[in-house]
């Protein structure tokens, strides 16, 4: 027989105006199982704590029931009493008469059945509670960051500095990632190179950092504090430990004409390089696919060159597999490509212009490399199709977003500033010429960034016409332009020599391939999502995994790397505990009932569901039975609805609570 | 004062099968806004539409229910991804099944309100009962449950015959 002590709370005169409580209690002091049901003015109050504490120690109670407030309001305070009491705090339920009952109905004698009737509920649901005990999970403190470009580097350094290791894991051969490729940065106008270089050396320099580069994450297993993931270091064909970086290797690679990634194909590399000369580490690779020894077996030239000896043509792919207790993504974004209408996505790719055939149409990154001191043309604006300096420049916004038609309707958030700089940077490097741009709308939300974008137009005179790009094509060795003015109603042909195209910033190709392994969701897009739009901005609904930067949706670098310190505070905020701490709410498996159907595996949103192998003593397997990792599950209880054979039960939650009810209705 | 309140000759009892994070959060918020609704409904919070098992809603049904309403997070809000999708799913094929026993459906009724949809808390709340107090009350799945308490007779004629044919 249960002793249930049942507090009913007058919370001042808002429960008591309209809900006769001394009746409630009175009523459900008559229940079978009710030792003691009492009113109290204020419940919540220390005299109303102490109330309850006293009645637990005096009448024995097994379970109790606050009739109040919301537990959204109210549940830990009363459950930190139980505890302080002796009571397992999920043996103490509230039952809410004010937010559901007195707040909303003013007829006095309603409010009051239906008072008694929610008590009443509680206490026969009071009666099948059992004691839980908090889950705790040991916190490996090192993280993961996925990812070397600002974000990832911002985490880094972040968590890094606090004391706790980190492993930065980047698929190209160099850290850096889009900012290191940028000429200068908005609103402020400084050099790219010039912000991000010390910190990519601070990353390559951290004793708490370990880089790994040229690899990928290959496989994540495990939850929050106790993940363990398997990196694949590509190949390097370069012993890493021995290269001294002194660079001879590439300047006397024969093979000289492969077009370079991080120059956006204007200028060319050798088949041994680093993507750009800051790179770090500074440790060429061997592009094996265009590597004349890798192709024909003959030359050999980098290993006859290299004093240190340390090219190695046999180097294997290599994998390893590091704990982590949490791991920061920040994989960033590519944009979207007029070159070929993309493979596989909704996306429909811009005909129109050319599908990228016109040699002087470029896109916003190309332009950033034209625009770099450190870039192919050493900063001087020239085409890439005979490298003479252009004079009337075309600039379009919003090429992929914004473009519901084409696929993708979101704003992509940076276009609109950078184009500004665009204008800018052309003007300042050909004196006579002309910008024109092509928008929907400028949209400069920001710091100093209106006044930016106001100094493009005023300042600058680049040419802003509102209206979008029909038509792209090549007349002679112009590119004709043909648009629409909205604002005044009037077509627009403009012959330009060049053409700079504003495309959609998308997630990276395989964004969704790495989203599957770390068991994270994703948008339509293929951005990561976040826990909440508001207010878990960089947390993922999985616990222990952060984001940081535009895997999350396009942003700016301000934007990004306090994206990627607040990721990095949150990981901090896991590693100053030992031991994880949480709500025991989680599933649990009957595994002398469960059937291995796994219905319940398909239906876990958390990939919390793990399959058990039953042995007798001789380690005979006797049957697979469906597990649920505690640390990982997230107490939604899904499969415990779902599950046929009912061999799933959720913590609190359970049918027993449920029915008993519903059976007293 | 109030206006002194219209009395009913049926008062429907309906349950709520809510979810935690919006539909109760909601609910809530129509409280501390002080919306008023019919004092009907009894809610019975979960952590997620998820875990609502369609068995929970005939139960209801025949321990007196007039009127059953689940509701939850708007579909892509879920707290855990994807619970109210399942529930969704489960609850597409359940309306069937219930039509198939002879239910009608106008007494069950699925919906989604967010945390910040106190106002529309209310007028599901509110529209749910105004609709099941014109239908009146729902007797045959009470009265199944009162039939078989009630096992000591045998009462049909096909059984009866079994009985004698023993």
């Amino acid at each position: 027989m249960s002793r249930i002590g049942v507090f009913v709370c007058h919370c001042g005169e808002n429960i008591s105006r309209t809900v006769d409580v001394e009746r409630v209690a009175a009523e459900i002091g008559k229940l079978p199982g009710v030792a003691l049901a009492t009113d109290y003015k204020y419940m919540c109050s220390d005299p109303g704590q102490g109330l309850l504490k006293k009645a637990i120690a005096e009448h024995r109670l097994d379970g109790i029931v606050v009739a109040a407030c919301s537990p959204r309001m109210h549940e830990k305070t009363f459950r930190n009493a139980a505890r302080a009491a002796g009571l397992n705090p999920f043996l103490c339920e509230m039952a809410n008469i004010r937010e559901h009952c007195s707040w909303v109905h003013e007829d006095r004698e309603e409010a009051t059945t239906k008072a008694i009737d929610i008590v009443r509920l509680m206490v026969e649901r009071v009666k099948k509670d059992k004691a839980l005990q908090p889950i705790t999970v040991p916190i490996t403190k090192r993280a993961l960051v996925i990812g070397g470009g600002i974000a990832g580097i911002q985490a880094a350094l972040d968590i890094a500095d606090c004391g706790h290791q980190v492993l930065l894991v980047e698929r190209e051969p160099s850290i850096g990632g889009h900012m290191a490729q940028l000429s200068e940065t908005f609103p402020t106008l400084d050099c790219s190179q010039c912000i991000m270089t010390p910190k990519m050396v601070d990353v390559a320099n951290h004793p708490n950092i370990k880089l790994h580069t040229y690899a990928e994450i290959e496989n994540v297993d495990g939850y929050i504090g106790n993940f363990q993931v398997t990196i694949r270091r590509k190949a390097r064909s370069v012993d890493m430990d021995k290269c001294t970086g002194c660079g001879v290797c590439m300047a006397k690679c024969p093979q000289k004409k492969i077009r370079s990634k991080f120059d956006c194909g204007l200028g060319t590399r050798p088949a041994i390089y680093v993507p750009f000369p800051q790179a770090v580490p500074n440790t060429p690779v061997i592009d094996r696919e265009n590597c004349t020894y890798f192709k024909s077996g003959k030359c050999g030239v980098c290993a006859k060159v290299c004093g240190p000896g340390a090219i190695d043509y046999d180097q294997q792919d290599e994998l390893i597999t590091e704990p982590v207790g949490a791991i920061v993504v920040a994989t960033g974004f590519e944009l979207y490509t007029i070159n070929e209408k993309p493979k596989g996505s909704s996306i429909k790719g811009y005909g129109e212009f050319g599908h990228g055939t016109i040699p002087d149409v470029i896109d916003g990154m190309t332009f950033e490399r034209l625009a770099s001191a450190s870039g192919p043309t050493g900063g001087k604006i020239l085409r890439p199709s005979d490298g003479k300096e252009p004079k009337q420049v075309v600039f379009v916004q919003c090429v992929g977003s914004r473009a519901r038609e084409k696929g993708i309707s979101y704003c992509s958030k940076v276009c609109c500033m950078y184009t500004a700089k665009h204008t800018m940077l052309y003007k300042h490097k050909v004196h006579d010429g002309q910008a024109y741009v092509f928008f929907m709308d400028a949209r400069t939300p920001g710091k100093s960034y209106d006044e930016f974008w106001r100094r493009a137009v005023e300042e600058e005179e680049a040419v802003y016409i509102r209206g979008m790009v029909s038509r792209l094509y090549q007349k002679g060795d112009k590119i004709v332009v043909m648009g629409s003015d909205v604002l005044v109603g009037v077509q627009v042909e403009i012959e330009a020599d060049l053409v700079v195209l504003a495309t959609a910033v998308q997630p990276r190709q395989g964004a969704d391939s790495l989203a599957q392994k770390l068991g994270i969701s994703y948008d339509t897009y293929n951005f990561y999502s976040e826990a909440h739009a508001k207010l878990k901005p960089v947390e993922c609904a999985t616990a222990g995994i952060y984001l940081a930067g535009t895997c999350q949706g396009p942003k700016d670098i301000p934007d990004t790397v306090s994206q990627a310190s607040a990721a990095a505070a949150k990981v901090m905020t896991l590693f100053s505990r030992d031991q994880l701490e949480r709500e025991p709410i989680v599933a649990r498996v009957n595994e002398r009932n469960c059937v291995a159907c796994f219905s319940c595996k398909k239906v876990c949103p958390y990939g919390a569901v793990e399959e058990k192998e039953i042995r007798d003593r001789q380690g005979n397997l006797i049957r697979v039975v469906a597990y649920v990792n505690p640390g990982v599950c997230g107490g939604c209880g899904t499969c415990q609805a779902t599950c046929p054979s009912k061999s799933v039960e959720l913590d609190g939650y359970t049918d027993e609570q449920v029915m008993a009810m519903i059976e007293a209705l | 004062m109030h206006e002194t309140k219209e009395k009913h000759d049926f008062e429907p009892k309906i349950v709520a099968f809510v979810c935690t994070w919006c539909t109760y959060a909601g609910a809530d918020l129509a409280g501390t806004s002080r919306m008023q609704y019919p004092a009907n409904v009894r809610v019975l919070k979960f952590p997620c539409t998820g875990r609502i098992d369609p068995v929970f809603i005939l139960r209801a049904f025949q321990r007196g229910a007039d009127g059953v309403l689940v509701s939850g997070c708007h579909p892509g809000d879920c707290h855990y991804m994807a619970g109210n999708l399942h529930a969704r799913r489960r609850f597409a094929a359940f309306r069937g099944l219930l039509d198939f026993v002879g239910v009608d459906l106008a007494r069950l009724q699925f919906s989604w309100v967010s945390a910040a949809e106190g106002g529309k808390w209310v007028e599901v709340v509110t529209e749910l009962t105004e609709r099941i107090r014109v239908m009146g009350p729902m007797d045959e799945f009470k009265a199944l449950e009162t039939e078989e308490c009630w096992s000591g007779v045998l009462a049909t004629p096909e059984l009866q015959e079994a009985y004698n044919n023993i």
